[in-house]
């Protein structure tokens, strides 16, 4: 499993506007594409040196597809990543707090230690 | 040499800027006692007349990535440009550029490796919140140069918080022996019990109002002993989980000294987190 891989799919689309619209709408199109493209791209160079090893897991793949922002939680992405890029995606739908609030209520059976972030 | 005439901390919320500027019906309840109770700590800088603001935040995976991540980073620069496409999008913040103060950078780097810190560097680097919105509460004008200072509380594995301290305690000397006769204020902003992403967040107060309590406590009196004796990389997991953020305020109480209690303490309890507001003045600084 990479934590990494998957605070990298988060941090890139979330700066990207135009990805983050990508996302919202066509979550399994969004994830193939960017695992074909993106993953390896290493992001402070040229596209003809970038990594050849970076891929999901079956799990991680499903997760991002499905959107599950608790599961990414349980399997150590990095929470900030997360929540900034789901509240661009879909605060929109729900009045003032509304989204934040139920985000975090999705998620009360969790308790500490909670899982390790570490990259 | 130059005089450290202010050291300040606090907390950096990044929905201030919007409160305080929304009117009507979008105006927040708390809006009106915010402001009051920045305005009388934007007061506490104005008084000590800086000509030169150190700042320390850290970063939010805005510059500084997974890919090549830094513990501590000072800037070097001539500009900064602030805020990002996230932090316009969420916080409604400004897009800001700051003058940067290269000479204090510069002597900061030097010694501050000379003294047993291994300081990344960056020429080219956009700050963001955890640097504006001090700015924004501050020094609005935004008219003084800046040496931004990052530190690494959110990427883990994370420098013990005795580190923090001890970098404080360095930059002061640093600023105190840097050749110029300017007065310098040192700014640092980090997080009291602080939840993201998780299932304590944005609830009525902070996650963890006993831990804001003695946290504010131990900053008002300076007591890094207490707080050292107690804090560690694993127990600040248990009051949210980004406190870690906490030891920013670590680091500055190291900048104000073992044992100084804060000249003005102020805080403000809001729902998802408490706010909170400190400043001391070294000997002299008022003359």
């Amino acid at each position: 499993m990479s934590k990494y891989l998957l605070d990298k799919f988060l941090f890139t689309v979330d700066r990207d506007p135009a990805l983050v619209e990508r996302y919202r709408d066509d979550p399994a199109g969004t994830v193939t594409w960017w695992e074909a493209e993106e993953a390896n791209r290493i992001l402070n160079c040229t596209t003809d040196e970038k990594s050849t090893w970076l891929a999901f897991t079956d799990e991680e793949r499903d997760v991002l597809v499905r959107q599950d922002h608790v599961r990414l939680f349980e399997m150590g992405a990095h929470p900030f990543l997360t929540l900034t890029l789901f509240i661009a995606m879909f605060e929109r739908d729900h009045g003032p707090l509304e989204y934040q609030i139920a985000y975090g209520k999705a998620m009360e059976h969790i308790t500490l230690p909670y899982p390790d972030i570490a990259t | 040499m130059a005089q450290v005439v202010a050291v300040i901390a606090s907390t950096h919320h990044p929905f201030y800027y919007r409160a305080s500027t929304s009117t009507g019906a979008d105006r927040p309840p708390f809006a009106d006692e915010w402001v009051s109770k920045i305005e009388t700590f934007r007061e506490t800088l104005t008084r000590a007349r800086p000509d030169v603001l150190v700042m320390v935040g850290s970063d939010h995976f805005h510059q500084l990535w997974l890919d090549n991540m830094p513990q501590f980073l000072v800037g070097k620069a001539p500009h900064y440009d602030a805020n990002w496409h996230n932090e316009e999008r969420e916080f409604g913040l400004p897009r800001m550029t700051l003058a940067g103060e290269e000479d204090l950078s510069q002597h900061i780097l030097r010694n501050g490796l000379d003294a047993g810190f291994d300081l990344a560097f960056s020429n080219e680097l956009r700050i963001d919140h955890s640097i504006t919105c001090p700015i924004i509460t501050l020094r609005p004008e935004h008219d003084l140069p800046i040496v931004p200072i990052y530190t690494n509380i959110f990427a883990p594995p994370l420098p013990q918080p005795k580190r923090f301290v001890e970098l404080g305690r360095t930059i002061r000397r640093l600023v105190e022996s840097w050749p110029d006769d300017r007065r310098v204020a040192i700014i640092g902003t980090g997080h009291l019990s602080l939840e993201l992403g998780g299932p304590r967040q944005f609830g009525p107060h902070g996650p963890d109002p006993d831990f804001d309590r003695k946290a504010v406590d131990w900053i008002a009196r300076g007591d890094l002993e207490d707080c050292l004796a107690e804090v560690t990389l694993d127990s600040l997991h248990t009051p949210g989980n980004a406190t870690h953020g906490f030891m920013d305020f670590m680091l500055m109480m190291g900048v104000a000294g073992d044992g100084v209690a804060a000249d003005h303490v102020d805080s403000l309890d809001l729902f998802h987190t408490m706010e909170a507001y400190f400043t001391w003045y070294p000997e002299g600084a008022l003359a």
